[in-house]
């Protein structure tokens, strides 16, 4: 974090690099706050009364909340797995092929990063509604699916760009079936970029709310949707020691992404 | 889901080159095998989605299990009303202003990490900065309200230091304060890229040739960085005029936004037409942002 020190060319002082300390300190304070208040053993935690872990207990025992993880982790797994085989297909497919309407294909599927969540939860609600298919754990499966492999299209597809079309060729000139050098060759070389699309895609699939909300049946109760039907009235202790928990494994799987597409790039570099 | 069988992607046709009968069969299979899942996933739950919303839009005040009205602009003309002019201009300004915020505040930090920061640590330092952007928006959002809340973090610190507490919770300044603060890994993100493949060189020259820092700025800086500035602003722009999470928790009800207004539409009040046209007014808003990006972006800064 210490400024690098070069001739002081542009400024005597490091102003820019005090900036940036204060600018990560804005972005790290607010999720230390959570960290701090979750061990905190007042009900309000409006100011410190000792070290507790008692709102991490109560979340252990909590079923609505247990359940609703339960929830979430189905909904990401199955849509990220499904996700993960349309996605890498569909990044092989637009590298592969030229065909008319081509550049319509990739724009539609980028749609799903840029358009607001909300026009797509409700065009989704409306979707469902008009077919007279009811709300239920797969609705929500199905709409996220449309994010997931979006963007598990885009990450594959960044790191097609970058490998040797010629070590397909090769294999199919060696005799190899189509689904052999797909299998073989191709997979094994893009298997980085999928894993990281598969964690980034999980990770965003477990943080949505507004998706959710409109595709969930009475059964179905994400944990996005029971955490914000639970903090719209306010602070709630045993929130802030769930959101330390997420906020921690999201980073986590998130860091872990980019360490191993980072590691996938630097290796084929050599 | 899988029973609905809509018409598959017309965008699908490989270029049939003149070749026997069955070998061009077997030339349609793979580009087939490979695009037609996706593109029947995203045209099912995506296009004809808002294709729906579109032909919803038309249809004045339209509620779910009510005979549908005749279709009509009413559902637009009513969006002229005073009360949904002001939503409208107030969700424009809430993401003028966070882009402007995030412009200030991001191009310090992308500048320092991109040609100051020590070389090895780059990107880990970038890194470590977006990160946040990976947790959970909601959770972000509510962190604001420990800090800014009556008795919170905030007015504890002032009252210590002996400024006067500000009550700032379900204010627009606690919106403008969220939104900055969720979208500003986007910008800074974006200005690394393009701030990164700035030529020290002519940094270099402009100074020997006596010009002031900042007008080495101003003049060699900005101008050779100007992509990203515009693919940063308009990414910012865009998502911040969508969010939901943050102008619903941190924003009282007098901080009524598009997102806010069409959430409502749907699940409460149940005025579907009067939803679909805000909807479709929030997909027009981005499209425009969107084209301006493809025009004036820098494309690679955005793929990243």
């Amino acid at each position: 974090m210490k400024p690098v020190s070069q001739p002081p060319r542009r400024f005597p002082i490091p102003i820019l690099g005090i900036i940036t300390l204060i600018m990560f300190g804005f972005m790290y304070f607010p999720i230390l706050v959570l960290a701090v208040f979750s061990f905190n053993a007042s009900r309000y935690s409006a100011r410190w009364e000792g070290f507790s872990l008692q709102w991490y207990g109560r979340l252990f025992n909590d079923g609505r909340i247990l359940s609703a993880l339960q929830d979430s982790i189905t909904v990401a797994t199955v849509a990220v797995a499904l996700s993960a085989v349309l996605g890498t297909l569909m990044a092989v497919g637009l590298a592969k092929y030229k065909f008319p309407g081509k550049s319509l294909y990739r724009g539609v599927s980028y749609l799903p990063l840029i358009i607001p969540d909300i026009a797509i939860a409700v065009a989704t609600l409306v979707f469902l509604a008009t077919m007279a298919i009811p709300l239920s754990l797969w609705t929500i499966i199905a709409a996220h699916m449309v994010f997931c492999l979006a963007y598990i299209a885009v990450v594959v597809s960044s790191r097609l760009a970058t490998l040797d079309p010629r070590l397909e060729e090769a294999a199919l000139d060696l005799g190899a079936t189509p689904v052999q050098a797909f299998l073989k060759i191709l997979v094994p070389e893009l298997m980085p970029a999928i894993i990281s699309g598969c964690l980034l895609s999980f990770v965003l699939s477990m943080d949505d709310l507004l998706i959710s909300s409109f595709t969930a049946g009475g059964g179905a109760n994400p944990l996005p949707i029971e955490i914000f039907s639970r903090i719209r009235t306010g602070v709630k202790p045993d929130i802030n020691a769930l959101s330390v928990l997420l906020i921690s494994t999201s980073a986590l799987l998130a860091f872990l992404a980019e360490y191993v597409r980072y590691r996938g790039e630097t290796r084929s570099q050599r | 889901m899988s029973t609905s069988t809509p018409p598959s992607p017309s965008t699908l046709q490989p270029s049939p080159p003149p070749a026997p009968p069955p070998r061009r069969w077997l030339r349609w299979v793979q580009p087939l095998l490979l695009l037609g899942p996706s593109g029947l996933w995203l045209v099912v739950l995506l296009v004809l989605p808002t294709l729906l919303i579109l032909d919803l839009s038309f249809l004045p005040g339209l509620r779910p299990g009510a005979a549908p009205p005749d279709y009509g602009l009413g559902n637009y003309l009513q969006l002229l009303n005073k009360t949904y002019r002001d939503v409208i201009g107030r969700s424009l300004g809430f993401a003028l202003i966070t882009t402007t915020a995030c412009l200030i505040l991001g191009f310090p930090v992308s500048y320092w990490i991109a040609l100051k920061s020590p070389k090895r640590w780059r990107v880990l330092l970038l890194i470590a900065f977006v990160l946040p952007l990976w947790t959970s928006s909601l959770l972000r959002a509510y962190a604001w309200v420990s800090i800014l809340r009556p008795t919170g973090v905030l007015n504890s610190l002032l009252s210590f230091v002996h400024l006067p507490t500000q009550d700032w919770l379900y204010t627009e300044v606690a919106v403008g304060i969220g939104l900055s603060y969720s979208f500003l890994p986007y910008m800074v993100l974006i200005l690394y890229a393009s701030l990164e493949k700035l030529d020290l060189r002519l940094l270099e020259a402009s100074a020997d040739l006596g010009a002031t820092p900042l007008q080495t700025f101003w003049k060699v800086t900005v101008p050779q960085t100007l992509p990203g500035i515009a693919a940063g602003s308009l990414l910012v722009f865009i998502t911040s005029l969508g969010d939901f999470v943050v102008p619903e928790l941190l924003g009282g009800a007098s901080s009524t936004t598009m997102s806010r207004l069409i959430y409502n539409q749907f699940l409460r009040v149940r005025n579907w037409g009067l939803g679909a046209a805000l909807s479709m007014l929030l997909i027009l808003a981005v499209s425009i942002a969107i084209a301006l990006l493809m025009k004036y972006g820098d494309r690679n800064a955005t793929k990243a």
